[in-house]
């Protein structure tokens, strides 16, 4: 089931949530909608499901061509999963998961055998088999989430809405669970659409992340997409540390210091323009004396080498701090010492044109 | 965590924290002061309702309450309950739910006034709507043309009552609603829920013991009610007469044993509704422990 969203807008008073959303997810999709607090990600998700209404004169939502924007959320056919979980409190684990089957009107009810089966299956799923008479006060937080989303399955929805799922939980317990998320969406192809703020999250799990900000969508696409290839300064710095120099545009390329970058559709720009030049920690090269690369010179200030890189800290040309990554071999093979001067080549660099830097 | 200097000494009594405690002496005599005011204030006046309510013999005291009057007001009284207690239960649910759940203009205005009858003298209560329904007052004349008659009738006696005993259930269901949030009933509207379906089988369920409590609060004080229902009922004996009416008026009558015979019943309308209200408040913190995390399990 695929979902169309439409020129979609919300206002909470003088806030605008959303400004005029359009976004595809096609059937059996894991999308991500990944952005900073207020970006608009939660309102979207909510409007998709129907447990908030969109400004009037918007296009609208439709689920695979079936206009459900009037529809109420009972009748929508979602599966919404809550950050804090919402399981019934006074119900068991069991209660929990059959609940939408039992509240179904008399003549599609499952009986009660058919029930016992469904929520039996879907515990053996979620992987909790043996807790069904368990009540939420009882579970781990990493089983409440899987029981809410048990509960949210219970009904065979045509699109499951993830409110940031696993944004309650401890840092272990959440790479457990995002993976073990991935694989289960693997196995049953439902359209997902998932909130979150943390964009490892998002790179890891989903098919297309969709990076929003200040009500509207800046990019979606794949993740390695939206990663090697931002469409504008704001992916580029809500996906991973950036690096930020100030240059200008001498002959029409972007110049640092003394290091002129290769031209980047610089020619409309005018002769001695300040330019904002972005640079990933890891596309940094440390290079020797002999080498005659353009580069830039720097001062080591700190060397961390715990951890899957080694992350350097320095100053750049003008004081600017500079954070680079190098993978350990490479460190090894170099004198890190504090206070050394080093000279950095560029592999990579990013220059935004105008119109997108905020 | 024992503290030997006072630990022997004060094994029923023990300190919360040791550390910070007082010197056993200056506790024993906090705490003898405390139970001897609650005796004298409370205990023992109720003891003697007892007492003179069966000084002359059990016979007086059945005869008493038999006494077609008396049984007047208690029917009155039980009626002006059971339709005032319903009456603000369904107010109060739905007073509470639309102050917890939405967000509207007036909100903060809306909670002023529900508690107005708690800030407001019953007397002043029974005044007003002497005002508005009297034969002088603002709809009384109209209200009279067609025949109505509403002062000095038990319909009037239901209605300051009403008025006096809403603000009991909304009160205790608000807090309780907005700690609560709406999410699960957004839960179950998602799940396929109609809105009934999800007020009885979440809402109401969630709401249950604070319910209760309001409830009880609210009939206890419905059945007790005696300033604004002195104003309103016009006092008609046998007809307008409530238990408390009726208790103050044998007791101005010199009969002495029935107006105590008739308040040992209002008596222990209020020790059953300290223990239903100890139960429910038990109860409640044990909901409340459940839902933060801190039980220990089964």
């Amino acid at each position: 089931m695929s979902i169309q969203v439409r020129n979609i807008s919300k206002t909470f008073g003088s806030f605008k949530a959303l400004e005029d959303v359009s976004l595809q997810v096609n059937s059996g999709e894991l999308i991500a909608l990944l952005g900073p607090s207020g970006s608009g990600k939660t309102t979207l998700l909510r409007i998709i499901a129907g447990l908030e209404q969109a400004d009037p004169g918007g296009g609208g939502i439709r689920f695979h061509d079936e206009d459900v924007g009037q529809r109420h959320v009972s009748a929508r056919g979602v599966g919404f999963v809550f950050q804090h979980y919402a399981l019934f409190r006074h119900m068991s684990v069991f209660e929990n998961i059959a609940f939408g089957l039992r509240v179904k009107p008399r003549r599609h009810r499952p009986s009660r055998a058919a029930i016992r089966e469904k929520v039996l299956a879907l515990l053996a799923l979620v992987q909790l088999d043996g807790l069904a008479r368990r009540y939420p006060h009882q579970l781990s937080g990493g089983q409440r989430q899987r029981v809410a989303l048990a509960r949210a399955l219970a009904v065979e929805p045509k699109v499951l809405l993830l409110d940031e799922p696993f944004g309650a939980l401890d840092a272990k317990v959440r790479q457990e669970l995002r993976a073990w998320l991935r694989r289960l969406h693997d196995e049953l192809h439902i359209t997902s659409v998932f909130v979150t703020h943390d964009q490892d999250e998002a790179l890891e799990v989903a098919d297309r992340v969709v990076v929003m900000n200040r009500g509207r969508i800046e990019q979606a696409g794949t993740p390695d997409e939206v990663f090697h290839h931002p469409g504008n300064e704001f992916v580029l710095k809500f996906l991973g540390q950036v690096n930020r120099f100030h240059g200008r545009i001498e002959q029409g390329r972007p110049v640092v210091g003394t290091l002129a970058l290769d031209a980047q559709a610089m020619e409309n720009r005018r002769e001695g323009e300040p330019v904002e030049i972005f640079v990933r920690p890891f596309d940094f090269e440390l290079i020797g004396a002999g080498d005659q690369r353009p580069s830039l010179p720097a001062r080591i200030q700190r060397v961390q080498s715990a951890g899957p890189v080694v992350r350097l800290e320095l100053t750049g040309p003008s004081n600017e701090p500079v954070r680079v990554e190098l993978p350990h071999p490479e460190a090894e093979r170099l004198d890190l010492t504090v206070g050394r001067e080093v000279r950095l080549a560029l592999r990579r660099s990013r220059v935004f044109t105008e119109d997108y830097s905020i | 965590m024992s503290n030997p200097s006072t630990s022997s000494s004060t094994a029923r009594a023990a300190p919360i924290n040791p550390s910070a405690a007082e010197s056993p002496w200056v506790r024993w005599v906090l705490i003898a002061i405390a139970l001897g005011f609650i005796s004298l204030v409370l205990l023992l006046p109720l003891a003697l309702v007892f007492r003179y309510a069966f000084g002359e013999g059990l016979g007086v005291y059945l005869a008493a309450i038999r006494d077609a009057d008396t049984v007047a007001a208690i029917r009155l009284t039980l009626i002006t309950a059971a339709i005032v207690v319903p009456l603000n239960t369904v107010f109060g649910v739905m007073a509470a739910w639309a102050i917890a759940k939405f967000e509207f203009r007036g909100k903060s205005l809306l909670i002023t006034i529900l508690d107005m009858p708690f800030a407001i003298s019953p007397v002043v209560v029974g005044m007003i709507f002497v005002l508005l329904f009297g034969a002088r007052g603002w709809l009384g004349p109209t209200l009279s043309q067609w025949g109505i008659q509403i002062i000095f009738t038990p319909i009037a006696i239901v209605i300051v009552v009403a008025f006096g005993t809403m603000p009991f259930v909304v009160r205790e269901l608000v807090s309780l609603m907005q700690a609560q949030g709406s999410e699960e009933e957004l839960a179950a509207l998602t799940l396929g829920a109609s809105g009934f379906q999800t007020f009885r089988r979440i809402t109401l369920p969630n709401i249950k013991w604070g319910l209760i409590y309001g409830v009880i609060l609210c009939n206890a004080r419905a059945m007790g009610e005696f300033g604004s229902v002195y104003v309103v009922s016009g006092r008609i004996r046998g007809e307008t007469d409530t238990m408390p009416l009726h208790i103050e008026a044998l007791y101005n009558d010199y009969l002495l044993t029935a107006s105590f015979a008739v308040a040992s019943l209002l008596a222990m309308l209020a020790i059953v509704t300290l223990v239903v209200k100890s139960i429910v408040e038990w109860k409640i913190a044990r909901d409340q422990a459940i839902a933060t995390g801190d039980d220990p399990g089964d």
